[in-house]
């Protein structure tokens, strides 16, 4: 009995109401929880391709972290709906904007109707990853072999961010 | 999956289930009898032996009372609130391993509901959306204290989640896993012998540093005193709960009870050996002289009674420190946990490395 | 002022503190006796000169006020309402006599004030009520004590 069909679809419902919710609700608190949802199912579909690792990561990265210092600032901001209505575009914006999403929407059902999967597969096949000891040590693995250079970029990177961001709140209070 | 797997799956989700459900019950009476005694009163002791079915009325009060949604309120979120807060304990026990794996019929149980490669990952990533709950319930409300406490709760959680990650890696470091059930097996190994005393391969032994530093952001994490700010009730009224009432409010006490036992299970798991019997358990098994099924069974259950004994002893210590310690003040707590936690973290992190760098583990 | 003391390294590493902390409270819990009283079964003693619910003191059946007016002369809060009569022996007595509870502050004016010893304050203190309650002389002529 294979029920990960049912899993499937209710996890991409449920994702694709809240991803509406996010776009159609006038209170940016209320859109910023919906997102929380969105990302939440995202992870229910990662964890459903075996990829736990990348399903934890998701929720403790996106939904766990960085919704929270959205909803955080949002809250600290205090945005209300009437200051929103202040930063709506203009007729010509609003056309562009359709415009372009539907051509977006309608290049994405192309690609996925056009292209086939590969026929071959990847170097790293579940049983692969399964003999080598399971997700979290491959991917740990080869970040610190292969990738070890862009991933200390990346967080030197980060770091310069952090930096600037401190920088730039101390020279204004100043 | 076929049947043997699915009933395998339900005994196991019952096991774990009926306790966890009964924990706000059975805590809310070790709280109230506990604290009164060590302000030397006596507590509920009418109904029941020593009061202990105190929580029967209590429930059917929570269950009896009018249960209104105030007009201010944003009203999805508000429902919202307590089951969110609510899920999350429910989803985090079930990749915590209460007794080792047993065969039965050629087959292997594992005895953890769900047996994730990433174990602890899911913990921490499950325990940070803890935090919606509380944010939902202070936002919805419409209400200045609520939002304050959320605020508070929300950074808070955000700058102990930190240092609470990284006190772990030490003890996934130091078993090279990060599999909650492959952890558990690691440290039934013998660290050392002192003459009689034979030391397990704990992980309080090993990294006692990370211990304490999990310890105190378990309680940062699960809001209790010494970090209970969210709620402080002598500034902020009640905090982020102020606006509910009857079953919500009862949701929200359940939560924070079950929150208490996940972290205890986890901090038993993690650094306390897990299902490891107790000593004296092993000779106690022997002198019985089990063999084949009947031995295993009751080898798991000695095991999941050493886990259960683990778990109730830390959330013992959880009341007991709440009526111990007066609450943080708001700077002290962001001072402590970016100032001193993190850093004693991350030299957690580097001592480890070093032990580990000269095999001294 | 903010006065900063200087604190030792062993104080600023918590840890000894707090496990002193529990084992103060954890010896407070198995050790120290408990100061409750239980009560409905076990009571507080007051005192003989505690002043409680109301009684007028009677000898021989016959209440020993005579109506002189003294008590709710001297009460301070007004809840004392004598209505004076003429018993067949053209002796005065009570014919109404009420206190007023909800305004009674229990000072014990009245006893002093009394030169027959009639009205007095009794050791009772258990007075809730579920409604408004204005004693009248049938109730308060019951001898609740032994003053």
């Amino acid at each position: 009995m294979d029920i990960s069909p049912v899993f499937f679809y209710s996890f991409a419902a449920v994702a694709i109401a809240f991803s509406g919710m996010v776009v159609l609700k006038k209170s940016p608190i209320a859109s910023a929880l919906s997102l929380v949802i969105v990302f939440f199912c995202f992870g229910g579909l990662y964890a459903m391709l075996d990829a736990h690792l990348v399903a934890a990561l998701q929720i403790l990265v996106y939904a766990g972290a960085i919704m929270v210092l959205f909803i955080f600032v949002i809250m600290l901001l205090n945005i209300d709906a009437p200051s929103l209505d202040t930063m709506r575009a203009g007729r010509l914006g609003r056309f562009m904007i359709i415009a372009l999403s539907i051509g977006l929407l309608s290049l994405f059902i192309w690609a996925f109707k056009e292209t086939t999967p590969p026929a071959s597969v990847g170097a790293f096949t579940p049983q692969r990853i399964q003999e080598a000891g399971g997700n979290t040590r491959v991917l740990s693995e080869l970040l610190f072999s292969e990738y070890i250079l862009p991933f200390e970029l990346t967080s030197v990177l980060l770091l310069g961010a952090i930096v600037g961001a401190v920088a730039i709140a101390k020279r204004r209070s100043t | 999956m076929d049947t043997f797997d699915w009933v395998a799956t339900a005994v196991k989700i019952l096991i774990v289930l009926v306790p966890l459900l009964s924990v706000a019950p059975v805590m809310a009476w070790v709280e109230r009898r506990g604290s009164a005694l060590m302000q030397n009163r006596k507590g509920p002791n009418r109904i029941g032996p020593l009061g202990l079915l105190q929580s029967i009325p209590d429930a059917i009060k929570f269950m009896g009372k009018e249960d209104p949604i105030p007009g201010h309120v944003e009203k999805f979120y508000y429902v919202l609130a307590p089951l969110a807060s609510l899920i999350v304990p429910f989803l985090t026990f079930a990749v915590i391993p209460f007794a080792s794996s047993m065969t039965i019929d050629g087959r292997v149980i594992n005895f953890q509901i769900a047996d994730l490669n990433v174990g602890f990952l899911f913990i921490l990533a499950v325990g940070s959306l803890g935090v919606y709950g509380i944010i939902m319930a202070g936002w919805s409300s419409n209400n200045k204290y609520a939002l304050l406490g959320s605020l508070r709760s929300s950074s808070q959680m955000i700058s102990y989640e930190l240092s609470m990650g990284l006190s772990v890696i030490g003890i996934v470091m130091a078993f090279s896993t990060v599999h909650l059930g492959e952890i558990a097996r690691a440290q039934g190994e013998v660290l050392m012998t002192l003459g009689p005393l034979t030391i397990p391969k704990w992980g309080i032994f090993i990294q006692p540093l990370g211990f304490l530093i999990f310890l105190t952001t378990a309680f940062a994490e699960t809001n209790r005193l010494p970090f209970d700010l969210p709620e402080g009730e002598s500034e902020l009224v009640a905090g982020y709960h102020l606006e509910y009432g009857s079953m919500k409010f009862a949701l929200f006490m359940m939560a924070e009870y079950m929150n208490m036992a996940v972290a205890s299970g986890f901090i038993a798991s993690l650094y306390f050996g897990g299902w490891q019997m107790l000593p004296g358990m092993h000779s106690v098994l022997d002198v019985l002289g089990l063999s084949g099924l009947t031995f295993d069974i009751v080898r798991v259950a000695f095991e999941a009674l050493s886990f259960l004994l683990k778990l109730c002893f830390f959330m013992w210590f959880f009341v007991w420190v709440r009526w111990t310690l007066p609450r943080f003040r708001y700077d002290q707590l962001m001072d402590f946990g970016w100032k001193v936690l993190l850093p004693l973290s991350l030299a957690n992190i580097f001592i480890t490395g070093v032990m580990i760098y000269y095999r001294w583990y | 002022m903010l006065v900063k003391h200087k604190k030792s390294i062993w104080y600023e590493f918590y840890v000894i503190d707090i496990a002193k902390g529990l084992f103060i409270t954890m010896r407070n819990m198995l050790f120290a006796p408990n100061v409750t009283i239980e009560y409905p079964e076990v009571r507080r003693n007051y005192s003989d000169r505690f002043r409680g619910m109301h009684y007028i003191k009677s000898v021989n059946g016959v209440e020993n006020c005579t109506a002189c007016m003294l008590c709710p002369t001297v009460c301070p809060a007004e809840c004392i309402h004598i209505e004076a009569g003429e018993r067949p022996d053209k002796e005065k007595y009570p014919v109404k006599f009420e206190v007023d509870l909800l305004r009674c502050c229990f000072c014990g004016m009245c006893e002093e004030a009394c030169p027959k010893d009639a009205i007095k304050l009794s050791n009772i203190y258990e007075m809730s009520v579920s409604q408004r309650t204005v004693y009248d002389k049938s109730y308060l002529a019951e001898q609740r004590g032994n003053k």
